[in-house]
């Protein structure tokens, strides 16, 4: 079965990590990703104005994109991606007035009304696999391995595009569990990492940092499992300053989930590209007789 | 902070735009402060989130220019899912942002940033960095 696939911009450099096992999974399960053509950055971070249209149209554009090839439906493996065209997808669903202004300004396109569905990959796990038959097509239980579920801001908020119950979401849980992991709930799952206020404040982004560690660290996660690039640079950047600065910090290796999900399926390790992970995920994995 | 308020100012153009481009009451918030206690920049702004609000709607523009606050929020939306009053912050937020950044008024400048940080940035950082702080 194939699936319209939005990958984005960092997938396809910095986050190949998060990509390459996410497509060797699905093939493993029988799905095909299908990356739409001509896909464009989605902006990154939703405006929040009223009135400022313009920063709809490139993640808008990828929606008429999927619409084009007759899908519809479009899976997406970052969580920010997911936010930004969701809730680019909502205004041309919902309000008409800001739909007509858009169609009108895209004129070489055709008119879009938001019929195309935006979904992340663990919502096709958890919808249209169902963690049954997942658990059942594991072929490396990730037994022993207790790994925090952290969320961050963009799978769970705003509530009108979110994936989960913002307050007491379960589908990390449940993905984890389904590999054979030991999930590890803590406090500051949907905490941010402070998001692209690495950009005018690279280092002071370890004090985000901190607060996410010490709490997954104090409800005994060995490690913590991320769906957005972003979110994997803060921390580990951050992780890094504090590892210099404190020498009682301890931090933990970060996987994306796509990467678990490549290893308890039973793939070779170089689909994940650990070595594009921070610190040494690798070791954790030696220790628990997950990788050889 | 001592402050002067007066009606004049709370009719100030200011205040209408922030309004207008935030599509929010600012007469919702009864400061209670929950914005505040679940941001996760708080700690690292000099205003807090709640009294953005009411400098906001007392027309007192030039206290949140001089202040760092609004370019401390990561745009997370903790204290919009919080809020008791069903306001949504981040889009005030946004918007006293905006009305600078459409000034020509960049908050990071892109020749300022190393090359060094060019090269490690991820693509999403630089763009989201760019949607927030320039115009």
């Amino acid at each position: 079965m194939s699936l319209a696939y939005y990958p984005g911009c960092t997938l396809k450099t910095k986050a190949r990590n998060l990509e390459e096992p996410a497509v060797a999974s699905l093939e493993a399960l029988g799905y095909e990703l299908e990356e739409i053509t001509r896909w464009n950055c989605c902006g990154a971070a939703y405006s929040l104005a009223d009135d400022d249209l313009i920063h709809q149209v490139a993640p808008v554009r990828n929606l008429v994109r999927v619409k084009e090839s007759g899908m519809s439906q479009m899976v997406t493996l970052c969580a920010v991606c997911l936010n930004t065209l969701k809730r680019a997808n909502l205004v041309m669903k919902a309000d008409e007035e800001k739909r007509n202004t858009i169609n009108s300004f895209m004129d070489e396109e055709p008119d879009y009304d938001g019929e195309v569905s935006v979904v992340h990959l663990l919502e096709v796990l958890r919808d249209e696999i169902g963690w049954e038959t997942l658990s059942e097509k594991v072929r490396r239980p990730l037994h022993d391995l207790r790994i925090a579920a952290y969320y961050g801001c963009t799978l769970l908020r705003p509530k009108d595009v979110a994936i989960d119950d913002e307050a007491n979401p379960t589908i990390l849980r449940d993905f984890l569990t389904a590999l054979g992991a030991t999930p590890v709930e803590f406090p500051e799952f949907a905490r941010c990492c402070g998001s692209y206020q690495v950009m005018s404040d690279p280092d002071g982004i370890s004090e985000y940092a901190r607060v996410i560690f010490d709490s997954a660290l104090s409800h005994g996660a060995e490690a913590l499992v991320l769906t957005c690039p972003l979110c994997d640079y803060d921390l580990g950047r951050g992780q890094q300053v504090l590892m210099k600065k404190d020498n009682s910090f301890r931090g933990m290796p970060m996987f994306y989930f796509t990467q678990l999900l490549a290893l308890a399926l039973g793939l070779g390790s170089e689909v994940c590209h650990f070595e594009l992970n921070h610190g040494d995920p690798e070791s954790l994995l030696r220790a628990k007789k997950l990788l050889s | 902070m001592a402050v002067t308020v007066s009606p004049k100012r709370t009719r100030r153009r200011f205040v209408s735009k922030v309004r207008e481009l935030s599509g929010q009451n600012l007469q919702l918030c009864y400061q209670c402060g929950m914005c505040a206690g679940n941001c996760p920049s708080a700690g690292r702004m000099d205003i807090s989130p709640r009294q953005i609000i009411e400098l906001a709607r007392l027309g007192l523009d030039e206290e949140i220019a001089e202040s760092k606050t609004v370019w401390t929020c990561a745009s997370c939306l903790a204290c919009t899912v919080n809020c008791p009053r069903g306001f949504d912050l981040s889009k005030v937020m946004e918007a006293i942002r905006l009305l600078t950044l459409r000034t020509n008024r960049d908050h990071v400048r892109p020749e300022d940033i190393s090359q060094q940080e060019r090269c490690d940035l991820p693509q999403i950082a630089m763009v989201s960095g760019f949607r927030k702080f320039t115009g």
